[in-house]
């Protein structure tokens, strides 16, 4: 249980960010964090503020380990971690519940829940605590942006189906299948794009289905 | 892990300890908090009839009692009366109000006379209150199907049915202890320093402690029960059920009961959601997928199949 000695080279932040929107998209590939995902998506303003409210979280807190992570001792990090993650949701969930007050009216319980997304924490142990403040910084970047980016495609889809609207401007005269906008929907949404994802992965040669059964990163 | 399963028998009984633990932390509160009556009350007895009546039973015969004699409001707003429209005289010194509102017997409100003075607070029996809350957050309002949470354990452990039943036993216990600590400290530590914005850190802190303090206890105590069910205890703290309940319960200034019926409602909806999936998924594994959707899609769908049937509870009323 000891943190690895700290590699040779860290990636570019080209690859890190690549790498948190496509390679290891958090949500669609690496199958983590994924009760937000299907939670707030009935809309893409709410998906788009609960993915900036993550990337917040993830940047802040890899930065605050890739600066103390050699004062950190091994035993306690895990505690550690979570406490640094705690500190700044709760400074975000704040900060949104002052600044956009009809959005946190929405997804205010899962701001709060951001401290127990397994992929924050997981970044913190995989990367940040490893690698020094550069890299974490765009690693938090990548990831926090591929969550942002998940959680737009899958808030369109939803939207857009079950509203016939994007960002609440009205596409289509009625609304077109509504049952993607209940919970139900949500579940199937996330299905059909996974399922997009490993099509397109097999169609390009990769390995195909993410290992599955959602992983609980620590 | 499954072959180190045990039996479900040991597992039943630690979670009826923690269950029995927290009944009588929650008797204990009952007793301890004062009565709502005073001596002398005119008013022997309130009912609520909805949609927009309230019968009012009264110690004497009443005096042509009229609307003005009367102020009627909800607990949560009691500076804005609920309007009485009409007031009729009916056997047994009772007195039907007509109100300007809906009214339903779930709420709580609070009725004040003038003629002769006397004021009620009406609100659902505990019992009423524990089950409404219990279906609500394990049926109605199931966190897995309609609030979507705790989906990385439950999409982790429902492959198998024997994984699926150990995590639905420990999760249970252990919500129950962590819902009701968590509550104890929001209540007597946080609220009354007006510490609320630290109720994040505090919660997880809580939950984390907890449920290290049950698996060193475990270990100690039933080492054979834990080397079965101390898997699922290091799991929990990554579900994100067992944070949302302090932080409901902290949003909604619950009571004692209504912290722990919420805790019992979502622990058991949980463990039946995971055991309706892992069911499914048993059979799944025979069912030929297409390749794309093998592994977690396959299983989303499902879910949302399963989601799709329990917004059939969603009519489900008590009260009515």
């Amino acid at each position: 249980m000891s943190v690895e000695p700290v590699p040779a080279a860290a990636p570019s932040a080209g690859e890190l960010i690549r790498n948190g929107i496509l390679t290891e998209n958090p949500v669609f590939r690496l199958a983590l964090s994924l009760c937000p995902a299907v939670a707030v998506t009935t809309n893409v303003t709410n998906g788009i503020a609960l993915g900036l409210a993550v990337l917040a979280v993830q940047v802040l807190s890899s930065v605050t380990v890739a600066l103390t992570r050699t004062r950190i001792h091994p035993r306690v990090r895990i505690p550690v971690y979570t406490l640094i993650i705690a500190v700044w949701v709760s400074a975000i969930d704040m900060t949104l519940a002052a600044f956009a007050p009809a959005v946190y009216a929405q997804v205010g319980l899962y701001v709060k829940l951001i401290v127990a997304f397994a992929i924050i924490i997981s970044r913190l142990e995989m990367f940040a605590s490893r690698y020094p403040l550069v890299p974490s910084f765009w690693d938090g970047l990548g990831m926090g942006l591929g969550f942002l980016f998940a959680l737009m495609v899958i808030g369109a889809l939803r939207e857009l189906l079950g509203n016939g609207s994007i960002l609440g401007f009205q596409l289509t005269p009625a609304k077109p299948l509504l049952f993607f906008a209940l919970p139900a929907g949500g579940f199937f949404s996330i299905a059909l794009l996974m399922a997009l994802f490993n099509r397109i992965e097999r169609m390009m040669g990769g390995t195909g289905a993410p290992s599955g059964g959602g992983s609980h990163g620590v | 892990m499954a072959s180190r399963m045990p039996v479900a028998r040991p597992g039943l009984a630690f979670a009826l300890a923690v269950v029995t633990a927290a009944l009588a932390a929650v008797l204990m509160m009952l007793m301890l908090a004062p009565p709502v009556e005073a001596a002398g009350d005119p008013i022997a007895h309130v009912r609520v009839a909805p949609p927009n009546e309230i019968v009012v039973r009264l110690t004497a015969p009443p005096a042509d009692p009229r609307p003005e004699d009367f102020r009627f409001t909800e607990a949560s707003a009691p500076d804005a009366p609920i309007p009485v429209t009409a007031v009729r005289v009916e056997d047994g010194n009772r007195v039907r109000l007509t109100l300007d509102a809906t009214v339903h017997p779930s709420q709580h409100y609070r009725l004040e006379m003038t003629r002769p003075a006397g004021a009620r607070d009406v609100r659902p029996s505990a019992l009423a209150l524990m089950f409404t809350i219990f279906l609500s957050s394990a049926l109605i309002n199931n966190f897995v199907f309609t609030r979507y949470l705790g989906l990385c354990v439950f999409f982790g452990v429902s492959k198998r049915r024997e994984t699926a039943i150990g995590m639905g036993i420990t999760f249970t216990a252990v919500i129950i202890a962590t819902g009701m600590f968590s509550w104890a400290v929001f209540t007597y530590v946080l609220k009354p320093l007006h510490l609320g914005f630290l109720q994040v850190v505090v919660f997880i802190g809580a939950v984390a402690a907890v449920v290290q303090f049950l698996d060193t206890m475990l270990k100690k105590t039933h080492p054979q029960l834990h080397r079965g069910f101390g898997v699922y205890l290091m799991l929990i703290t990554t579900n994100c059920i067992i944070l949302a309940v302090p932080l409901l319960n902290a949003a909604a200034d619950a009571s004692a009961i209504e912290a722990f019926s919420l805790a019992v409602g979502s622990g058991v909806g949980f463990a039946l959601a995971l055991f309706l999936m892992s069911c499914a998924r048993e059979k799944l594994e025979l069912a030929r997928v297409p390749k794309s959707f093998e592994g977690l899609p396959m299983a989303f769908a499902l879910a949302g199949l399963f989601a799709l049937a329990f917004m059939g509870f969603s009519g489900l009323d008590f009260f009515r």
